[in-house]
Protein backbone atom coordinates (compact mmCIF):
# COMPACT_ATOMS: atom_id res chain seq x y z
CA UNK A 1 0.00 0.00 0.00
CA UNK A 2 0.94 3.74 -0.56
CA UNK A 3 1.86 5.70 2.63
CA UNK A 4 -0.56 6.89 4.88
CA UNK A 5 -1.46 8.68 7.97
CA UNK A 6 -4.21 7.06 10.19
CA UNK A 7 -6.43 9.36 12.43
CA UNK A 8 -8.50 7.99 15.28
CA UNK A 9 -10.98 10.56 16.08
CA UNK A 10 -13.26 10.77 19.59
CA UNK A 11 -15.89 12.78 17.73
CA UNK A 12 -17.69 13.49 14.93
CA UNK A 13 -15.58 17.63 14.89
CA UNK A 14 -12.36 16.14 14.78
CA UNK A 15 -13.30 13.59 12.13
CA UNK A 16 -14.33 16.36 10.23
CA UNK A 17 -11.49 18.54 10.87
CA UNK A 18 -9.06 15.77 9.75
CA UNK A 19 -11.02 14.78 6.66
CA UNK A 20 -10.18 18.13 5.98
CA UNK A 21 -7.00 18.45 7.13
CA UNK A 22 -5.58 15.96 4.50
CA UNK A 23 -5.17 16.10 0.27
CA UNK A 24 -7.02 13.71 -0.22
CA UNK A 25 -8.40 12.19 3.46
CA UNK A 26 -11.32 9.39 3.13
CA UNK A 27 -13.22 7.91 6.31
CA UNK A 28 -12.32 4.42 7.23
CA UNK A 29 -15.02 2.35 9.11
CA UNK A 30 -14.79 -1.33 8.61
CA UNK A 31 -12.02 -1.62 5.75
CA UNK A 32 -13.49 -4.26 4.22
CA UNK A 33 -13.79 -2.58 0.82
CA UNK A 34 -11.23 0.19 1.55
CA UNK A 35 -7.70 -1.52 2.83
CA UNK A 36 -8.37 -4.13 -0.75
CA UNK A 37 -8.45 -1.31 -2.87
CA UNK A 38 -5.48 0.07 -1.28
CA UNK A 39 -3.40 -3.39 -1.35
CA UNK A 40 -4.60 -3.10 -5.66
CA UNK A 41 -3.11 0.44 -5.42
CA UNK A 42 -6.73 1.46 -6.85
CA UNK A 43 -7.25 3.74 -3.97
CA UNK A 44 -4.05 5.87 -2.04
CA UNK A 45 -5.35 8.18 0.39
CA UNK A 46 -3.24 10.89 2.53
CA UNK A 47 -5.61 10.49 5.14
CA UNK A 48 -7.45 7.66 6.64
CA UNK A 49 -10.25 8.96 9.03
CA UNK A 50 -11.00 5.73 11.09
CA UNK A 51 -14.79 6.71 12.43
CA UNK A 52 -15.16 3.58 14.97
CA UNK A 53 -13.85 4.99 17.71
CA UNK A 54 -16.79 7.89 17.92
CA UNK A 55 -19.30 7.58 20.69
CA UNK A 56 -23.08 6.55 19.54
CA UNK A 57 -21.59 5.35 15.96
CA UNK A 58 -22.30 1.42 16.40
CA UNK A 59 -24.94 0.26 17.78
CA UNK A 60 -29.34 -0.65 17.03
CA UNK A 61 -31.97 0.84 18.82
CA UNK A 62 -35.42 1.03 18.46
CA UNK A 63 -38.08 3.33 18.83
CA UNK A 64 -42.31 2.35 17.80
CA UNK A 65 -41.35 -0.04 14.83
CA UNK A 66 -38.35 1.71 13.69
CA UNK A 67 -35.04 0.62 13.67
CA UNK A 68 -31.89 3.08 14.01
CA UNK A 69 -28.55 1.54 12.85
CA UNK A 70 -25.78 3.14 13.77
CA UNK A 71 -23.01 3.84 10.86
CA UNK A 72 -20.22 1.81 12.19
CA UNK A 73 -22.37 -1.47 12.88
CA UNK A 74 -21.08 -4.18 11.59
CA UNK A 75 -22.79 -6.67 9.17
CA UNK A 76 -22.55 -9.52 11.44
CA UNK A 77 -23.81 -7.26 14.56
CA UNK A 78 -27.26 -7.10 12.20
CA UNK A 79 -27.48 -9.89 11.51
CA UNK A 80 -27.11 -11.41 14.76
CA UNK A 81 -29.79 -8.75 16.14
CA UNK A 82 -33.05 -9.92 17.85
CA UNK A 83 -34.28 -6.48 17.18
CA UNK A 84 -33.47 -6.33 13.59
CA UNK A 85 -34.79 -10.07 13.19
CA UNK A 86 -38.09 -8.73 14.95
CA UNK A 87 -38.66 -5.72 13.08
CA UNK A 88 -37.37 -6.46 9.76
CA UNK A 89 -35.59 -10.46 9.31
CA UNK A 90 -34.95 -9.70 5.45
CA UNK A 91 -32.57 -7.09 6.53
CA UNK A 92 -30.95 -9.38 9.01
CA UNK A 93 -30.88 -12.38 6.53
CA UNK A 94 -28.93 -10.07 3.88
CA UNK A 95 -26.77 -9.05 6.21
CA UNK A 96 -25.73 -12.75 7.11
CA UNK A 97 -25.13 -13.11 3.53
CA UNK A 98 -22.75 -10.29 2.68
CA UNK A 99 -19.27 -11.44 2.07
CA UNK A 100 -17.88 -14.21 4.87
CA UNK A 101 -17.74 -14.41 8.51
CA UNK A 102 -14.83 -12.48 8.98
CA UNK A 103 -16.01 -9.75 6.58
CA UNK A 104 -18.73 -9.81 8.43
CA UNK A 105 -17.24 -9.11 11.50
CA UNK A 106 -15.49 -6.16 10.38
CA UNK A 107 -17.41 -4.25 7.57
CA UNK A 108 -20.05 -1.99 8.41
CA UNK A 109 -23.50 -0.93 7.12
CA UNK A 110 -22.32 2.54 6.99
CA UNK A 111 -19.56 1.67 4.70
CA UNK A 112 -21.43 -0.42 2.60
CA UNK A 113 -23.61 2.27 1.44
CA UNK A 114 -20.79 5.49 1.21
CA UNK A 115 -18.85 2.84 -1.39
CA UNK A 116 -22.17 2.47 -3.26
CA UNK A 117 -20.59 -1.22 -5.03
CA UNK A 118 -23.32 -1.73 -7.77
CA UNK A 119 -23.34 -5.29 -6.38
CA UNK A 120 -23.70 -4.08 -2.67
CA UNK A 121 -26.49 -6.12 -0.87
CA UNK A 122 -27.72 -3.03 1.82
CA UNK A 123 -28.47 -0.60 -1.14
CA UNK A 124 -31.17 -2.65 -1.99
CA UNK A 125 -32.22 -2.81 1.24
CA UNK A 126 -32.10 1.08 2.26
CA UNK A 127 -33.67 1.80 -0.94
CA UNK A 128 -36.92 -0.57 -1.03
CA UNK A 129 -37.38 -0.14 2.67
CA UNK A 130 -37.55 3.34 1.71
CA UNK A 131 -34.66 3.93 4.54
CA UNK A 132 -33.42 7.42 5.89
CA UNK A 133 -29.41 8.19 5.87
CA UNK A 134 -28.98 10.69 8.89
CA UNK A 135 -25.38 12.29 8.48
CA UNK A 136 -23.66 14.68 10.05
CA UNK A 137 -25.62 17.69 8.90
CA UNK A 138 -28.77 16.23 7.44
CA UNK A 139 -30.73 13.42 6.72
CA UNK A 140 -31.37 11.81 3.12
CA UNK A 141 -34.47 9.85 1.83
CA UNK A 142 -32.62 6.22 0.57
CA UNK A 143 -34.17 7.40 -2.95
CA UNK A 144 -32.44 10.74 -3.08
CA UNK A 145 -28.59 8.97 -1.48
CA UNK A 146 -27.93 6.08 -4.74
CA UNK A 147 -26.79 8.49 -7.48
CA UNK A 148 -24.73 5.99 -9.35
CA UNK A 149 -22.27 3.76 -9.85
CA UNK A 150 -20.12 4.58 -6.57
CA UNK A 151 -21.25 7.65 -6.29
CA UNK A 152 -23.81 8.83 -3.37
CA UNK A 153 -25.56 12.14 -2.55
CA UNK A 154 -22.67 12.69 0.28
CA UNK A 155 -21.00 16.09 -0.11
CA UNK A 156 -17.11 16.74 1.06
CA UNK A 157 -16.69 16.83 5.11
CA UNK A 158 -19.89 15.19 5.30
CA UNK A 159 -20.65 11.52 7.18
CA UNK A 160 -22.99 9.21 7.93
CA UNK A 161 -24.06 8.67 11.44
CA UNK A 162 -26.93 6.06 11.59
CA UNK A 163 -29.79 4.65 9.09
CA UNK A 164 -33.29 4.47 9.81
CA UNK A 165 -35.69 2.59 8.68
CA UNK A 166 -39.38 1.79 8.98
CA UNK A 167 -40.06 -1.78 9.77
CA UNK A 168 -42.01 -3.12 6.88
CA UNK A 169 -45.56 -5.43 6.96
CA UNK A 170 -43.57 -7.99 4.33
CA UNK A 171 -40.37 -7.93 3.28
CA UNK A 172 -37.34 -10.67 1.41
CA UNK A 173 -34.40 -10.32 -0.04
CA UNK A 174 -33.33 -12.77 -2.69
CA UNK A 175 -29.66 -12.79 -4.28
CA UNK A 176 -28.12 -14.87 -7.18
CA UNK A 177 -24.29 -14.66 -6.08
CA UNK A 178 -21.71 -14.09 -8.19
CA UNK A 179 -20.23 -17.63 -7.30
CA UNK A 180 -16.52 -16.13 -6.70
CA UNK A 181 -16.70 -12.95 -4.95
CA UNK A 182 -20.49 -13.42 -3.35
CA UNK A 183 -21.85 -10.48 -4.72
CA UNK A 184 -24.71 -10.41 -5.84
CA UNK A 185 -24.67 -11.03 -9.74
CA UNK A 186 -28.67 -9.95 -9.11
CA UNK A 187 -30.74 -9.34 -6.07
CA UNK A 188 -33.54 -7.98 -5.42
CA UNK A 189 -34.93 -6.63 -2.10
CA UNK A 190 -39.09 -6.37 -1.69
CA UNK A 191 -40.88 -4.53 0.84
CA UNK A 192 -44.65 -3.82 1.16
CA UNK A 193 -44.92 -1.27 4.42
CA UNK A 194 -46.04 1.92 5.04
CA UNK A 195 -45.12 3.82 2.01
CA UNK A 196 -46.94 1.20 -0.32
CA UNK A 197 -44.78 -1.57 -2.25
CA UNK A 198 -41.25 -0.89 -3.39
CA UNK A 199 -38.80 -3.38 -5.63
CA UNK A 200 -35.52 -2.56 -5.58
CA UNK A 201 -32.61 -4.43 -8.14
CA UNK A 202 -28.67 -4.34 -7.31
CA UNK A 203 -25.89 -5.74 -9.17
CA UNK A 204 -27.66 -5.11 -12.56
CA UNK A 205 -27.97 -1.72 -13.36
CA UNK A 206 -25.53 0.10 -15.22
CA UNK A 207 -25.87 3.08 -12.60
CA UNK A 208 -26.08 1.49 -9.69
CA UNK A 209 -29.09 0.17 -7.83
CA UNK A 210 -32.82 1.04 -9.28
CA UNK A 211 -35.68 0.65 -8.28
CA UNK A 212 -38.36 -0.96 -11.00
CA UNK A 213 -41.93 0.28 -11.32
CA UNK A 214 -43.39 -2.01 -13.17
CA UNK A 215 -42.45 -4.60 -11.25
CA UNK A 216 -43.81 -2.54 -7.74
CA UNK A 217 -47.03 -1.62 -9.61
CA UNK A 218 -47.59 -5.27 -10.33
CA UNK A 219 -47.03 -6.34 -6.67
CA UNK A 220 -49.03 -3.87 -5.31
CA UNK A 221 -51.75 -5.09 -7.49
CA UNK A 222 -51.31 -8.65 -6.39
CA UNK A 223 -48.53 -9.40 -3.84
CA UNK A 224 -47.62 -13.00 -5.16
CA UNK A 225 -45.04 -14.44 -7.35
CA UNK A 226 -47.41 -15.18 -10.07
CA UNK A 227 -47.95 -11.09 -10.39
CA UNK A 228 -43.94 -11.07 -11.36
CA UNK A 229 -44.97 -13.48 -14.62
CA UNK A 230 -46.72 -10.67 -16.33
CA UNK A 231 -43.95 -7.94 -15.74
CA UNK A 232 -41.70 -6.87 -18.52
CA UNK A 233 -38.70 -6.71 -17.41
CA UNK A 234 -36.26 -4.99 -20.36
CA UNK A 235 -32.20 -5.81 -20.57
CA UNK A 236 -32.16 -2.04 -21.31
CA UNK A 237 -29.51 0.01 -18.86
CA UNK A 238 -28.44 -2.91 -17.30
CA UNK A 239 -24.73 -4.30 -16.70
CA UNK A 240 -23.05 -6.62 -19.56
CA UNK A 241 -19.74 -8.36 -18.32
CA UNK A 242 -17.93 -11.61 -18.55
CA UNK A 243 -20.49 -13.01 -15.90
CA UNK A 244 -23.93 -12.37 -17.38
CA UNK A 245 -25.61 -10.44 -20.40
CA UNK A 246 -27.94 -7.50 -19.80
CA UNK A 247 -30.76 -10.23 -21.13
CA UNK A 248 -29.52 -12.80 -18.92
CA UNK A 249 -29.33 -10.08 -15.84
CA UNK A 250 -33.21 -8.83 -16.78
CA UNK A 251 -34.29 -12.61 -16.48
CA UNK A 252 -32.83 -12.79 -13.31
CA UNK A 253 -34.83 -9.87 -11.84
CA UNK A 254 -37.71 -11.56 -12.75
CA UNK A 255 -36.87 -14.91 -10.99
CA UNK A 256 -35.28 -13.22 -8.22
CA UNK A 257 -38.44 -11.04 -7.61
CA UNK A 258 -40.60 -14.16 -7.66
CA UNK A 259 -38.23 -15.93 -4.67
CA UNK A 260 -37.95 -12.66 -2.88
CA UNK A 261 -42.09 -12.28 -2.91
CA UNK A 262 -42.72 -15.96 -2.33
CA UNK A 263 -40.21 -15.96 0.65
CA UNK A 264 -41.62 -12.75 2.30
CA UNK A 265 -42.73 -12.34 5.79
CA UNK B 1 5.70 6.18 12.34
CA UNK B 2 3.08 4.94 14.81
CA UNK B 3 3.55 3.02 18.43
CA UNK B 4 1.31 0.05 18.60
CA UNK B 5 0.34 -1.72 22.19
CA UNK B 6 -1.42 -5.11 21.75
CA UNK B 7 -2.01 -8.19 23.79
CA UNK B 8 -0.95 -11.51 21.05
CA UNK B 9 -1.58 -14.61 22.72
CA UNK B 10 -1.69 -13.41 25.88
CA UNK B 11 1.56 -11.31 25.74
CA UNK B 12 1.90 -7.57 25.73
CA UNK B 13 3.67 -6.58 22.95
CA UNK B 14 4.52 -3.58 21.04
CA UNK B 15 6.16 -1.77 17.76
CA UNK B 16 6.59 1.19 15.54
CA UNK B 17 5.21 0.70 12.14
CA UNK B 18 4.00 2.48 9.38
CA UNK B 19 0.36 3.40 9.64
CA UNK B 20 -0.33 1.60 6.69
CA UNK B 21 0.79 -1.57 8.03
CA UNK B 22 -1.73 -4.45 8.00
CA UNK B 23 -2.25 -6.28 11.18
CA UNK B 24 -0.85 -9.67 9.06
CA UNK B 25 2.26 -7.56 8.14
CA UNK B 26 2.87 -7.06 11.74
CA UNK B 27 2.13 -10.17 13.22
CA UNK B 28 4.57 -11.36 10.43
CA UNK B 29 7.23 -9.49 10.35
CA UNK B 30 7.71 -7.28 12.93
CA UNK B 31 6.61 -9.88 15.62
CA UNK B 32 7.91 -12.84 13.36
CA UNK B 33 4.91 -14.96 14.11
CA UNK B 34 4.77 -16.18 10.69
CA UNK B 35 2.32 -18.62 10.92
CA UNK B 36 -0.41 -16.13 9.78
CA UNK B 37 -0.36 -17.06 6.10
CA UNK B 38 -0.69 -14.82 2.98
CA UNK B 39 -2.33 -16.71 0.25
CA UNK B 40 -3.16 -13.56 -1.95
CA UNK B 41 -3.52 -10.11 -2.48
CA UNK B 42 -7.27 -9.76 -2.80
CA UNK B 43 -8.88 -10.40 0.57
CA UNK B 44 -10.14 -13.52 -0.88
CA UNK B 45 -8.69 -16.74 0.61
CA UNK B 46 -8.96 -16.59 4.29
CA UNK B 47 -5.27 -17.96 5.20
CA UNK B 48 -4.39 -14.91 7.69
CA UNK B 49 -7.31 -15.06 9.62
CA UNK B 50 -6.98 -14.36 13.37
CA UNK B 51 -9.14 -13.54 16.06
CA UNK B 52 -9.22 -10.04 17.31
CA UNK B 53 -11.48 -9.09 21.13
CA UNK B 54 -12.59 -12.94 20.15
CA UNK B 55 -13.75 -12.75 16.45
CA UNK B 56 -12.29 -13.88 13.58
CA UNK B 57 -11.11 -11.08 11.19
CA UNK B 58 -8.65 -11.13 8.06
CA UNK B 59 -5.24 -9.83 9.02
CA UNK B 60 -4.22 -8.71 5.87
CA UNK B 61 -7.47 -6.71 5.88
CA UNK B 62 -7.10 -4.62 8.63
CA UNK B 63 -4.49 -1.81 10.40
CA UNK B 64 -2.37 -2.64 12.90
CA UNK B 65 -2.60 0.58 14.00
CA UNK B 66 -6.21 0.33 14.23
CA UNK B 67 -5.78 -2.54 16.96
CA UNK B 68 -4.39 -0.27 19.74
CA UNK B 69 -4.91 -2.14 22.78
CA UNK B 70 -6.81 -5.12 20.88
CA UNK B 71 -6.84 -8.58 22.66
CA UNK B 72 -5.26 -10.69 19.55
CA UNK B 73 -5.11 -14.45 18.97
CA UNK B 74 -2.72 -16.34 16.61
CA UNK B 75 -2.46 -19.92 15.29
CA UNK B 76 0.83 -19.70 17.46
CA UNK B 77 -1.30 -19.24 20.72
CA UNK B 78 -4.04 -21.93 20.20
CA UNK B 79 -1.67 -25.12 21.67
CA UNK B 80 -1.73 -24.67 25.21
CA UNK B 81 0.93 -27.46 26.22
CA UNK B 82 -0.72 -30.09 23.71
CA UNK B 83 -2.78 -29.35 20.55
CA UNK B 84 -6.01 -27.19 20.64
CA UNK B 85 -8.65 -29.97 19.66
CA UNK B 86 -8.97 -28.28 16.13
CA UNK B 87 -5.39 -28.95 15.51
CA UNK B 88 -5.97 -32.48 16.33
CA UNK B 89 -8.61 -32.96 14.64
CA UNK B 90 -7.36 -31.86 11.15
CA UNK B 91 -4.38 -33.84 12.42
CA UNK B 92 -6.47 -37.22 12.95
CA UNK B 93 -8.83 -36.36 9.64
CA UNK B 94 -6.09 -35.54 7.47
CA UNK B 95 -7.42 -32.22 6.77
CA UNK B 96 -5.05 -30.57 4.96
CA UNK B 97 -2.52 -31.24 2.76
CA UNK B 98 -0.24 -28.74 1.88
CA UNK B 99 -1.07 -26.75 4.66
CA UNK B 100 -0.72 -23.23 3.86
CA UNK B 101 -4.69 -22.47 3.94
CA UNK B 102 -4.25 -24.19 7.16
CA UNK B 103 -3.90 -21.52 10.00
CA UNK B 104 -7.14 -19.60 8.69
CA UNK B 105 -8.89 -22.94 7.81
CA UNK B 106 -8.45 -23.98 11.91
CA UNK B 107 -9.08 -19.79 13.07
CA UNK B 108 -11.98 -19.80 11.22
CA UNK B 109 -13.01 -23.45 12.33
CA UNK B 110 -12.95 -22.69 16.38
CA UNK B 111 -14.25 -19.14 15.44
CA UNK B 112 -17.67 -21.05 14.24
CA UNK B 113 -17.77 -23.64 16.38
CA UNK B 114 -17.72 -21.03 19.57
CA UNK B 115 -20.12 -18.84 17.55
CA UNK B 116 -22.33 -21.89 16.95
CA UNK B 117 -22.36 -23.55 20.61
CA UNK B 118 -22.95 -20.31 22.44
CA UNK B 119 -25.98 -19.56 20.12
CA UNK B 120 -27.24 -23.11 21.07
CA UNK B 121 -26.96 -24.09 17.53
CA UNK B 122 -25.96 -27.02 15.34
CA UNK B 123 -22.81 -27.42 13.59
CA UNK B 124 -24.12 -29.21 10.21
CA UNK B 125 -21.87 -30.21 7.67
CA UNK B 126 -23.41 -28.17 5.49
CA UNK B 127 -23.55 -25.06 7.77
CA UNK B 128 -19.77 -25.72 8.37
CA UNK B 129 -18.95 -25.48 3.95
CA UNK B 130 -21.57 -21.84 4.51
CA UNK B 131 -18.85 -21.18 7.00
CA UNK B 132 -15.99 -21.58 5.00
CA UNK B 133 -16.85 -19.29 2.44
CA UNK B 134 -14.35 -16.73 3.18
CA UNK B 135 -11.72 -19.75 3.40
CA UNK B 136 -10.26 -21.36 -0.06
CA UNK B 137 -8.10 -24.35 0.13
CA UNK B 138 -6.54 -25.10 -3.42
CA UNK B 139 -4.94 -28.53 -2.72
CA UNK B 140 -7.71 -31.14 -1.34
CA UNK B 141 -10.87 -29.94 -1.89
CA UNK B 142 -13.11 -29.08 1.51
CA UNK B 143 -14.29 -32.76 2.52
CA UNK B 144 -11.83 -33.91 4.87
CA UNK B 145 -11.52 -30.09 6.36
CA UNK B 146 -15.37 -30.40 6.87
CA UNK B 147 -15.18 -33.70 8.92
CA UNK B 148 -11.93 -32.10 10.82
CA UNK B 149 -14.15 -29.30 11.68
CA UNK B 150 -17.25 -31.45 12.41
CA UNK B 151 -14.81 -33.92 14.68
CA UNK B 152 -13.39 -31.17 16.51
CA UNK B 153 -16.89 -29.61 17.52
CA UNK B 154 -17.47 -32.71 18.97
CA UNK B 155 -14.54 -32.17 21.47
CA UNK B 156 -14.67 -28.81 21.89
Amino acid sequence: MYPTKYHKPASIEDAIAALGGGDDAMVLAGGQTLLATMKQHLASPSDLVDIRAIEGLSGIAVRGGSLTIGAATTHAEVAGSGDVREQCAALAALASGIGDPAVRNMGTIGGSIANNDPAADYPAALLALGATIITNKREIAADDFFTGLFTTALDEGEIIVAVNVSAPTKAAYAKFDQPASRFALVGVFVANGASGVRVAVTGAGEDGVFRHAGLEAALSADWSGSAVDGVDVAADGLMSDMHAGADYRANLIKVMAKRAVSASA
Amino acid sequence: MTKVNMNVNGKAVSGDVPDETLLSQFLRETLRLTGTHIGCDTSQCGACVVHVNGQAVKSCSTLAVSLDGADVMTIEGLANGELHPMQAAFNDNHGLQCGFCTPGMIMSGVDMVARYKAEGKDLTSDAIRAELEGNICRCTGYHNIVKSIEDAAAKM
